[in-house]
Protein backbone atom coordinates (compact mmCIF):
# COMPACT_ATOMS: atom_id res chain seq x y z
CA UNK A 1 0.00 0.00 0.00
CA UNK A 2 2.95 2.32 0.52
CA UNK A 3 5.66 2.47 -1.66
CA UNK A 4 8.95 4.52 -1.11
CA UNK A 5 10.86 4.65 -4.74
CA UNK A 6 14.18 5.88 -5.34
CA UNK A 7 13.62 8.57 -2.67
CA UNK A 8 16.82 10.84 -2.01
CA UNK A 9 17.26 13.82 -0.26
CA UNK A 10 20.19 16.53 -0.01
CA UNK A 11 20.99 19.87 1.79
CA UNK A 12 23.14 21.27 -0.52
CA UNK A 13 25.79 19.45 -0.69
CA UNK A 14 25.24 16.90 1.40
CA UNK A 15 23.18 14.04 0.56
CA UNK A 16 20.74 12.84 3.99
CA UNK A 17 18.90 9.88 2.37
CA UNK A 18 21.02 8.58 -1.29
CA UNK A 19 18.64 5.98 -2.79
CA UNK A 20 15.93 4.25 -1.09
CA UNK A 21 13.40 1.99 -2.02
CA UNK A 22 10.76 -0.39 -0.30
CA UNK A 23 7.25 -1.25 0.21
CA UNK A 24 5.13 -1.80 2.98
CA UNK A 25 1.78 -4.23 2.95
CA UNK A 26 -1.34 -3.57 4.25
CA UNK A 27 -1.82 -4.44 8.12
CA UNK A 28 2.00 -5.14 7.71
CA UNK A 29 4.22 -3.84 10.93
CA UNK A 30 7.73 -2.64 9.61
CA UNK A 31 10.49 -1.34 11.54
CA UNK A 32 13.24 0.71 10.23
CA UNK A 33 16.32 0.74 12.48
CA UNK A 34 19.85 2.57 11.58
CA UNK A 35 22.81 4.27 13.38
CA UNK A 36 21.57 6.91 14.85
CA UNK A 37 22.33 10.06 12.55
CA UNK A 38 21.90 8.22 9.27
CA UNK A 39 18.63 10.44 8.37
CA UNK A 40 15.46 8.27 9.99
CA UNK A 41 13.74 11.51 10.75
CA UNK A 42 14.04 13.29 7.44
CA UNK A 43 13.28 9.73 5.71
CA UNK A 44 9.85 9.85 7.80
CA UNK A 45 9.35 13.77 6.82
CA UNK A 46 9.57 12.68 3.22
CA UNK A 47 7.60 9.81 3.42
CA UNK A 48 4.65 12.14 5.48
CA UNK A 49 4.54 15.03 3.26
CA UNK A 50 6.35 17.35 5.51
CA UNK A 51 9.26 17.58 2.85
CA UNK A 52 9.85 17.15 -0.17
CA UNK A 53 12.31 14.94 -1.58
CA UNK A 54 14.62 15.73 -3.88
CA UNK A 55 14.24 12.49 -6.30
CA UNK A 56 11.96 9.63 -6.09
CA UNK A 57 8.50 9.26 -5.16
CA UNK A 58 6.64 8.25 -2.08
CA UNK A 59 3.31 6.49 -3.41
CA UNK A 60 0.64 5.80 -0.92
CA UNK A 61 -2.65 3.76 -2.74
CA UNK A 62 -1.34 4.61 -6.16
CA UNK A 63 -0.92 8.43 -5.71
CA UNK A 64 2.03 10.31 -5.03
CA UNK A 65 2.11 11.89 -1.81
CA UNK A 66 3.05 15.69 -2.50
CA UNK A 67 1.82 16.83 1.17
CA UNK A 68 0.22 15.32 4.49
CA UNK A 69 -2.27 12.51 3.35
CA UNK A 70 -5.45 12.21 5.40
CA UNK A 71 -5.13 8.22 6.30
CA UNK A 72 -1.83 8.77 7.38
CA UNK A 73 -1.04 9.97 10.98
CA UNK A 74 2.39 10.70 12.75
CA UNK A 75 3.73 10.42 15.87
CA UNK A 76 6.63 12.49 17.12
CA UNK A 77 9.16 11.32 19.32
CA UNK A 78 8.75 14.47 21.27
CA UNK A 79 5.39 14.20 22.96
CA UNK A 80 6.01 16.43 25.28
CA UNK A 81 5.98 19.72 22.02
CA UNK A 82 3.19 17.88 20.07
CA UNK A 83 0.05 17.86 22.04
CA UNK A 84 -1.48 20.98 22.46
CA UNK A 85 -0.79 22.12 26.28
CA UNK A 86 -4.11 24.90 26.32
CA UNK A 87 -6.37 21.81 25.27
CA UNK A 88 -7.42 18.86 27.13
CA UNK A 89 -6.71 15.34 26.05
CA UNK A 90 -10.22 14.68 24.42
CA UNK A 91 -9.76 18.19 22.24
CA UNK A 92 -5.99 17.12 21.96
CA UNK A 93 -7.47 13.86 20.24
CA UNK A 94 -10.89 15.55 18.72
CA UNK A 95 -8.87 18.87 17.56
CA UNK A 96 -7.52 17.07 13.89
CA UNK A 97 -11.22 15.58 13.08
CA UNK A 98 -12.29 18.29 12.46
CA UNK A 99 -10.57 17.69 8.83
CA UNK A 100 -12.20 14.77 8.40
CA UNK A 101 -15.72 16.34 8.52
CA UNK A 102 -17.46 13.96 11.26
CA UNK A 103 -20.49 15.30 12.78
CA UNK A 104 -19.48 15.47 16.81
CA UNK A 105 -21.14 12.38 17.88
CA UNK A 106 -19.29 10.45 16.07
CA UNK A 107 -15.91 12.80 16.65
CA UNK A 108 -16.95 11.87 20.72
CA UNK A 109 -17.18 8.36 19.75
CA UNK A 110 -14.14 8.21 18.37
CA UNK A 111 -12.27 10.33 20.80
CA UNK A 112 -13.59 8.04 23.76
CA UNK A 113 -12.67 4.72 21.69
CA UNK A 114 -9.30 5.66 21.21
CA UNK A 115 -8.57 6.33 24.65
CA UNK A 116 -10.06 3.44 25.86
CA UNK A 117 -7.59 1.21 23.74
CA UNK A 118 -4.89 3.65 25.29
CA UNK A 119 -6.03 2.97 28.35
CA UNK A 120 -6.84 6.78 29.39
CA UNK A 121 -10.58 6.93 29.97
CA UNK A 122 -10.12 8.82 33.25
CA UNK A 123 -8.04 11.35 31.20
CA UNK A 124 -10.44 13.15 29.02
CA UNK A 125 -10.72 16.03 31.16
CA UNK A 126 -7.06 15.98 32.18
CA UNK A 127 -4.60 18.47 30.48
CA UNK A 128 -1.28 16.93 29.10
CA UNK A 129 1.24 18.31 31.92
CA UNK A 130 -1.10 17.32 34.36
CA UNK A 131 0.14 13.85 33.05
CA UNK A 132 3.18 11.33 32.73
CA UNK A 133 6.06 11.07 29.89
CA UNK A 134 4.59 8.03 28.97
CA UNK A 135 0.69 8.98 29.44
CA UNK A 136 1.66 11.94 27.64
CA UNK A 137 3.02 9.68 24.62
CA UNK A 138 -0.46 7.67 25.23
CA UNK A 139 -2.77 10.58 24.01
CA UNK A 140 -0.27 11.21 21.12
CA UNK A 141 -1.05 7.69 20.01
CA UNK A 142 -4.81 7.83 20.77
CA UNK A 143 -4.88 11.41 18.45
CA UNK A 144 -3.39 9.16 15.55
CA UNK A 145 -5.80 6.27 16.01
CA UNK A 146 -8.64 8.36 16.22
CA UNK A 147 -7.86 9.83 13.06
CA UNK A 148 -8.18 6.11 11.59
CA UNK A 149 -5.11 6.57 9.14
CA UNK A 150 -4.29 3.61 7.27
CA UNK A 151 -0.91 3.71 8.06
CA UNK A 152 0.34 5.25 11.36
CA UNK A 153 4.37 6.80 11.00
CA UNK A 154 6.20 6.52 14.24
CA UNK A 155 9.44 8.40 14.50
CA UNK A 156 11.24 7.00 17.55
CA UNK A 157 7.89 7.47 19.57
CA UNK A 158 9.41 5.48 22.61
CA UNK A 159 13.03 6.53 22.82
CA UNK A 160 12.04 9.20 25.87
CA UNK A 161 10.55 7.45 28.43
CA UNK A 162 11.90 5.38 31.09
CA UNK A 163 12.36 1.16 30.55
CA UNK A 164 9.53 -0.13 31.77
CA UNK A 165 7.35 2.35 30.47
CA UNK A 166 8.79 1.89 27.26
CA UNK A 167 8.22 -2.03 27.56
CA UNK A 168 4.28 -1.22 29.03
CA UNK A 169 4.29 0.96 25.55
CA UNK A 170 5.22 -1.27 23.07
CA UNK A 171 3.11 -4.11 24.33
CA UNK A 172 0.13 -1.14 24.22
CA UNK A 173 1.31 -0.25 20.87
CA UNK A 174 1.32 -4.46 19.57
CA UNK A 175 -2.56 -4.85 21.21
CA UNK A 176 -3.91 -1.94 19.12
CA UNK A 177 -2.15 -2.29 16.00
CA UNK A 178 -4.07 -5.21 16.14
CA UNK A 179 -7.28 -4.10 17.27
CA UNK A 180 -7.37 -1.15 14.69
CA UNK A 181 -6.14 -2.91 11.96
CA UNK A 182 -4.08 -0.36 11.09
CA UNK A 183 -0.46 -0.55 9.21
CA UNK A 184 2.57 0.71 11.42
CA UNK A 185 5.81 2.06 9.88
CA UNK A 186 7.56 2.26 12.97
CA UNK A 187 11.59 4.13 13.17
CA UNK A 188 14.14 3.66 15.79
CA UNK A 189 17.32 2.99 16.61
CA UNK A 190 16.80 -0.02 19.37
CA UNK A 191 17.44 -2.98 17.66
CA UNK A 192 14.95 -5.21 20.43
CA UNK A 193 12.37 -3.05 20.15
CA UNK A 194 12.98 -3.31 16.33
CA UNK A 195 12.55 -7.30 16.15
CA UNK A 196 10.10 -7.09 19.29
CA UNK A 197 7.54 -5.60 17.70
CA UNK A 198 7.81 -6.19 13.71
CA UNK A 199 7.01 -8.43 10.73
CA UNK A 200 10.02 -7.50 8.80
CA UNK A 201 12.84 -4.70 10.21
CA UNK A 202 14.25 -3.07 7.22
CA UNK A 203 18.01 -1.90 8.42
CA UNK A 204 19.73 1.17 6.86
CA UNK A 205 23.16 2.07 6.06
CA UNK A 206 24.49 4.98 7.19
CA UNK A 207 24.97 8.21 5.34
CA UNK A 208 24.06 8.74 2.49
CA UNK A 209 21.24 6.67 3.37
CA UNK A 210 20.26 3.26 2.08
CA UNK A 211 18.26 0.31 2.87
CA UNK A 212 20.75 -2.50 3.24
CA UNK A 213 18.64 -5.42 4.37
CA UNK A 214 15.05 -6.49 4.65
CA UNK A 215 14.57 -9.11 7.44
CA UNK A 216 11.58 -10.91 8.00
CA UNK A 217 11.21 -11.51 11.66
CA UNK A 218 9.26 -15.08 11.77
CA UNK A 219 8.40 -15.00 15.44
CA UNK A 220 4.81 -16.29 16.38
CA UNK A 221 2.17 -13.37 18.07
CA UNK A 222 1.21 -12.65 20.60
CA UNK A 223 4.97 -11.57 21.70
CA UNK A 224 6.15 -11.36 25.63
CA UNK A 225 8.75 -8.84 26.69
CA UNK A 226 10.34 -11.87 28.79
CA UNK A 227 9.75 -15.14 26.68
CA UNK A 228 9.93 -13.84 22.59
CA UNK A 229 13.23 -11.82 23.93
CA UNK A 230 14.56 -15.09 25.44
CA UNK A 231 13.60 -17.41 22.51
CA UNK A 232 16.99 -18.93 20.69
CA UNK A 233 15.70 -16.64 17.39
CA UNK A 234 15.29 -13.57 18.85
CA UNK A 235 19.39 -13.80 19.54
CA UNK A 236 20.07 -14.75 16.05
CA UNK A 237 17.98 -11.75 14.85
CA UNK A 238 19.93 -9.45 16.93
CA UNK A 239 22.75 -10.75 16.36
CA UNK A 240 22.48 -10.52 12.70
CA UNK A 241 21.26 -7.01 12.97
CA UNK A 242 24.44 -5.93 15.11
CA UNK A 243 26.34 -7.02 12.61
CA UNK A 244 24.89 -5.34 9.79
CA UNK A 245 25.00 -2.25 11.96
CA UNK A 246 28.65 -2.89 13.77
CA UNK A 247 30.42 -3.01 10.00
CA UNK A 248 29.18 -0.48 8.52
CA UNK A 249 30.24 2.03 11.66
CA UNK A 250 33.55 0.16 11.14
CA UNK A 251 34.07 0.56 7.75
CA UNK A 252 35.60 4.23 7.09
CA UNK A 253 33.73 5.40 9.88
CA UNK A 254 33.94 8.42 8.95
CA UNK A 255 30.81 10.31 8.77
CA UNK A 256 29.87 13.92 8.04
CA UNK A 257 28.77 14.95 11.41
CA UNK A 258 26.79 17.66 11.98
CA UNK A 259 26.20 18.76 8.19
CA UNK A 260 22.49 18.53 7.88
CA UNK A 261 19.77 18.32 10.28
CA UNK A 262 18.84 15.12 11.44
CA UNK A 263 15.25 15.77 13.37
CA UNK A 264 14.58 18.38 15.00
CA UNK B 1 3.36 41.19 54.76
CA UNK B 2 3.24 42.91 51.69
CA UNK B 3 0.97 45.34 53.08
CA UNK B 4 3.47 46.40 55.65
CA UNK B 5 5.61 48.95 53.62
CA UNK B 6 2.71 50.34 51.90
CA UNK B 7 0.79 51.16 55.41
CA UNK B 8 4.09 52.55 56.96
CA UNK B 9 4.96 54.68 54.09
CA UNK B 10 1.52 56.47 53.65
CA UNK B 11 1.38 56.75 57.63
CA UNK B 12 4.82 58.58 57.30
CA UNK B 13 3.31 60.82 54.16
CA UNK B 14 0.89 61.59 56.62
CA UNK B 15 2.41 62.72 59.84
CA UNK B 16 4.97 64.15 57.60
CA UNK B 17 2.94 66.46 55.95
CA UNK B 18 0.71 67.70 58.45
CA UNK B 19 3.69 68.84 60.22
CA UNK B 20 5.62 70.39 57.41
CA UNK B 21 3.40 73.52 56.34
CA UNK B 22 4.51 73.22 52.88
CA UNK B 23 2.61 74.54 50.06
CA UNK B 24 3.62 72.40 47.63
CA UNK B 25 3.12 69.15 50.12
CA UNK B 26 -0.52 69.77 51.90
CA UNK B 27 -1.38 67.53 54.56
CA UNK B 28 -2.64 63.99 53.45
CA UNK B 29 -5.81 64.31 55.70
CA UNK B 30 -6.62 68.00 53.15
CA UNK B 31 -5.73 65.27 49.73
CA UNK B 32 -7.79 62.45 50.89
CA UNK B 33 -10.68 64.49 51.53
CA UNK B 34 -10.26 66.53 48.49
CA UNK B 35 -9.96 63.59 46.74
CA UNK B 36 -13.78 62.32 48.37
CA UNK B 37 -15.03 65.81 46.87
CA UNK B 38 -13.66 65.68 43.88
CA UNK B 39 -13.85 62.11 42.83
CA UNK B 40 -16.83 60.58 44.59
CA UNK B 41 -18.13 61.54 42.62
CA UNK B 42 -18.58 65.11 41.39
CA UNK B 43 -16.00 64.87 38.90
CA UNK B 44 -15.92 61.11 38.12
CA UNK B 45 -17.99 61.64 35.38
CA UNK B 46 -16.85 64.92 33.92
CA UNK B 47 -13.48 63.44 33.83
CA UNK B 48 -12.33 60.61 35.00
CA UNK B 49 -14.76 58.68 32.52
CA UNK B 50 -13.90 60.14 29.11
CA UNK B 51 -9.82 59.57 30.09
CA UNK B 52 -11.20 55.86 30.58
CA UNK B 53 -12.96 55.80 27.46
CA UNK B 54 -10.15 57.07 25.75
CA UNK B 55 -8.13 54.64 27.44
CA UNK B 56 -10.51 51.91 26.08
CA UNK B 57 -10.43 52.66 22.91
CA UNK B 58 -6.67 53.50 22.13
CA UNK B 59 -5.62 50.16 23.58
CA UNK B 60 -8.79 48.24 22.18
CA UNK B 61 -7.52 49.31 18.73
CA UNK B 62 -4.30 48.76 19.33
CA UNK B 63 -4.66 45.47 21.08
CA UNK B 64 -6.72 44.75 17.25
CA UNK B 65 -4.18 46.29 14.98
CA UNK B 66 -1.16 44.83 17.10
CA UNK B 67 -2.45 41.19 17.25
CA UNK B 68 -3.92 41.25 13.80
CA UNK B 69 -0.84 42.65 12.12
CA UNK B 70 1.33 40.57 14.23
CA UNK B 71 0.22 37.91 13.17
CA UNK B 72 0.02 38.40 9.40
CA UNK B 73 3.85 39.54 9.55
CA UNK B 74 4.96 36.55 11.91
CA UNK B 75 3.08 34.37 9.58
CA UNK B 76 5.11 34.88 6.49
CA UNK B 77 8.91 35.56 6.28
CA UNK B 78 8.37 37.88 3.00
CA UNK B 79 5.99 40.15 4.69
CA UNK B 80 8.39 40.44 7.90
CA UNK B 81 10.88 41.23 5.74
CA UNK B 82 9.31 43.85 3.62
CA UNK B 83 7.61 45.60 6.97
CA UNK B 84 11.28 45.51 9.11
CA UNK B 85 12.64 48.41 8.08
CA UNK B 86 8.98 50.42 8.49
CA UNK B 87 8.39 48.98 11.48
CA UNK B 88 11.31 49.25 13.54
CA UNK B 89 11.43 53.58 12.26
CA UNK B 90 7.83 53.78 13.32
CA UNK B 91 8.47 52.06 17.18
CA UNK B 92 11.76 53.95 17.31
CA UNK B 93 9.15 57.41 16.77
CA UNK B 94 7.99 58.41 20.95
CA UNK B 95 4.83 58.53 20.71
CA UNK B 96 3.96 61.89 22.44
CA UNK B 97 6.00 63.05 19.13
CA UNK B 98 3.20 62.67 16.96
CA UNK B 99 0.50 64.81 18.92
CA UNK B 100 1.63 67.98 17.10
CA UNK B 101 0.67 66.17 13.81
CA UNK B 102 -2.38 64.48 15.65
CA UNK B 103 -3.65 67.55 16.62
CA UNK B 104 -3.39 68.68 12.91
CA UNK B 105 -5.02 65.97 11.61
CA UNK B 106 -7.84 65.68 14.11
CA UNK B 107 -7.92 68.30 15.98
CA UNK B 108 -7.90 68.76 19.77
CA UNK B 109 -10.76 66.53 20.24
CA UNK B 110 -11.05 62.96 21.88
CA UNK B 111 -10.26 61.34 18.29
CA UNK B 112 -6.77 62.91 18.38
CA UNK B 113 -6.03 61.52 22.23
CA UNK B 114 -7.23 57.94 21.11
CA UNK B 115 -4.94 58.17 17.80
CA UNK B 116 -2.23 59.13 20.09
CA UNK B 117 -2.67 56.49 22.40
CA UNK B 118 -3.27 53.64 19.85
CA UNK B 119 0.16 54.89 17.82
CA UNK B 120 1.81 54.52 21.07
CA UNK B 121 0.41 51.16 22.37
CA UNK B 122 0.44 49.30 19.32
CA UNK B 123 4.14 48.82 18.77
CA UNK B 124 5.29 46.55 21.60
CA UNK B 125 1.75 44.49 20.96
CA UNK B 126 3.02 44.06 17.00
CA UNK B 127 6.47 43.13 17.96
CA UNK B 128 5.75 40.61 20.84
CA UNK B 129 3.33 38.68 18.88
CA UNK B 130 5.54 38.47 15.81
CA UNK B 131 8.01 37.32 18.17
CA UNK B 132 5.54 34.49 19.56
CA UNK B 133 4.65 33.78 16.27
CA UNK B 134 8.09 33.11 14.76
CA UNK B 135 9.05 31.21 17.99
CA UNK B 136 6.56 28.78 17.51
CA UNK B 137 7.66 25.37 18.36
CA UNK B 138 8.33 23.05 14.96
CA UNK B 139 7.00 20.08 16.26
CA UNK B 140 3.61 21.86 16.55
CA UNK B 141 3.45 23.19 13.26
CA UNK B 142 4.10 19.68 12.09
CA UNK B 143 1.99 18.21 13.77
CA UNK B 144 -0.69 20.83 12.62
CA UNK B 145 0.43 19.98 9.09
CA UNK B 146 -0.26 16.10 9.50
CA UNK B 147 -3.39 16.39 10.98
CA UNK B 148 -4.46 19.03 8.25
CA UNK B 149 -4.53 21.74 10.24
CA UNK B 150 -4.57 25.52 8.40
CA UNK B 151 -6.13 28.42 7.98
CA UNK B 152 -8.03 30.21 10.57
CA UNK B 153 -8.78 26.47 12.62
CA UNK B 154 -4.82 26.85 12.81
CA UNK B 155 -4.51 30.57 13.33
CA UNK B 156 -7.28 30.17 16.13
CA UNK B 157 -6.32 26.95 17.51
CA UNK B 158 -2.47 27.03 17.66
CA UNK B 159 -0.94 30.34 16.42
CA UNK B 160 -2.70 32.26 18.91
CA UNK B 161 -2.85 30.07 21.37
CA UNK B 162 1.21 28.88 20.82
CA UNK B 163 2.05 32.92 20.76
CA UNK B 164 -0.20 34.07 23.66
CA UNK B 165 2.51 34.04 26.23
CA UNK B 166 4.37 36.76 24.52
CA UNK B 167 1.54 38.53 22.86
CA UNK B 168 0.40 39.05 26.74
CA UNK B 169 4.14 40.57 27.82
CA UNK B 170 3.47 43.19 25.22
CA UNK B 171 -0.45 43.87 26.13
CA UNK B 172 1.11 43.99 29.62
CA UNK B 173 3.83 46.71 28.33
CA UNK B 174 1.63 48.46 26.09
CA UNK B 175 -1.25 49.12 28.95
CA UNK B 176 1.51 50.55 31.64
CA UNK B 177 2.20 52.64 28.24
CA UNK B 178 -1.65 53.54 27.76
CA UNK B 179 -1.96 55.03 30.89
CA UNK B 180 0.86 57.68 30.38
CA UNK B 181 -0.06 59.01 26.69
CA UNK B 182 -3.58 59.28 28.09
CA UNK B 183 -2.23 61.79 30.85
CA UNK B 184 0.20 63.16 28.15
CA UNK B 185 -2.42 63.28 25.71
CA UNK B 186 -4.61 65.38 27.78
CA UNK B 187 -2.22 68.14 28.54
CA UNK B 188 -2.24 69.32 25.61
CA UNK B 189 -5.15 71.57 24.40
CA UNK B 190 -7.82 69.48 26.14
CA UNK B 191 -11.25 70.61 28.31
CA UNK B 192 -11.41 67.85 30.30
CA UNK B 193 -9.88 64.36 31.68
CA UNK B 194 -7.46 63.41 34.30
CA UNK B 195 -4.59 64.79 32.86
CA UNK B 196 -6.52 68.21 32.11
CA UNK B 197 -7.49 67.89 35.89
CA UNK B 198 -4.23 67.91 36.81
CA UNK B 199 -2.63 70.37 34.80
CA UNK B 200 -5.50 72.48 34.97
CA UNK B 201 -5.33 72.15 39.42
CA UNK B 202 -1.92 73.19 39.35
CA UNK B 203 -2.06 76.18 36.79
CA UNK B 204 -4.86 77.49 39.70
CA UNK B 205 -2.85 76.73 42.52
CA UNK B 206 -5.55 73.99 43.91
CA UNK B 207 -2.49 71.80 44.78
CA UNK B 208 -4.59 69.55 47.32
CA UNK B 209 -6.61 69.35 44.25
CA UNK B 210 -3.65 68.50 41.81
CA UNK B 211 -2.80 65.63 44.32
CA UNK B 212 -5.65 64.33 44.29
CA UNK B 213 -5.48 63.75 40.37
CA UNK B 214 -2.31 61.91 40.90
CA UNK B 215 -3.72 59.55 43.74
CA UNK B 216 -5.99 58.74 41.17
CA UNK B 217 -4.10 58.05 38.15
CA UNK B 218 -1.62 55.49 40.73
CA UNK B 219 -5.20 53.94 41.99
CA UNK B 220 -6.42 53.35 38.50
CA UNK B 221 -2.95 52.25 36.74
CA UNK B 222 -3.24 49.42 40.24
CA UNK B 223 -6.50 48.44 39.57
CA UNK B 224 -6.39 47.83 35.52
CA UNK B 225 -3.11 46.44 36.00
CA UNK B 226 -4.63 43.88 38.38
CA UNK B 227 -7.29 43.13 36.69
CA UNK B 228 -4.97 42.55 33.32
CA UNK B 229 -3.41 40.22 35.83
CA UNK B 230 -6.16 37.91 36.53
CA UNK B 231 -7.16 37.78 33.15
CA UNK B 232 -3.92 36.60 32.10
CA UNK B 233 -3.38 34.20 35.53
CA UNK B 234 -6.95 32.73 33.81
CA UNK B 235 -6.16 32.58 30.08
CA UNK B 236 -2.83 31.17 30.40
CA UNK B 237 -2.98 28.95 33.27
CA UNK B 238 -1.77 26.01 30.74
CA UNK B 239 1.17 27.93 30.28
CA UNK B 240 2.28 28.39 33.96
CA UNK B 241 1.43 24.78 34.78
CA UNK B 242 3.28 23.26 31.79
CA UNK B 243 5.93 25.52 32.59
CA UNK B 244 6.44 24.77 36.74
CA UNK B 245 5.58 20.38 35.60
CA UNK B 246 8.49 20.92 33.34
CA UNK B 247 10.62 22.05 36.30
CA UNK B 248 9.44 19.88 38.73
CA UNK B 249 9.32 16.43 36.87
CA UNK B 250 12.76 15.29 38.46
CA UNK B 251 11.31 15.63 42.27
CA UNK B 252 8.00 14.52 41.16
CA UNK B 253 9.36 10.81 40.69
CA UNK B 254 9.16 9.20 43.85
CA UNK B 255 12.02 7.76 45.79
Amino acid sequence: MLEVRGVRKAYGETVAIADLSFRVEAAEFVCIVGPSGCGKTTLMKCISGLLATSAGEVILHGERITAPPPQMALVFQEYGRSLFPWMSVRQNVIFPLRRKGLPAPEQRRLSEESLEAVGLTGFADHYPWQLSGGMQQRVAIARALAYQPEILLMDEPFASVDAQTRADLEDLLLRVWQEFKVTVLFVTHDIDESIYLADRVLVLAPRPTRVQESISVAIARPRDQVETKGLPQFGELRARIYNLIRRQDGDGGARPKGSAPDGF
Amino acid sequence: MQAVLPVAALAAWGLWSARADNFFFPPLGDILATFKETWVFSRFGSDALPSLERVAAGYGSAVLLGVGGGLLIGSSPVVRRLTDPIVEFLRAVPPPALIPFAIALLGIGGSMRVFVIATGCVWPILLNTVDGVRGLDPTLVETARVYGIRGWDRLRAVTLPAASPRIFAGLRLALSLALILMVISEMEGSTNGIGFFILQSQRSFAIPEMWSGILLLGLLGFLVNAAFVVCERRLLRWHRSAFQSVLEAPEAAPA
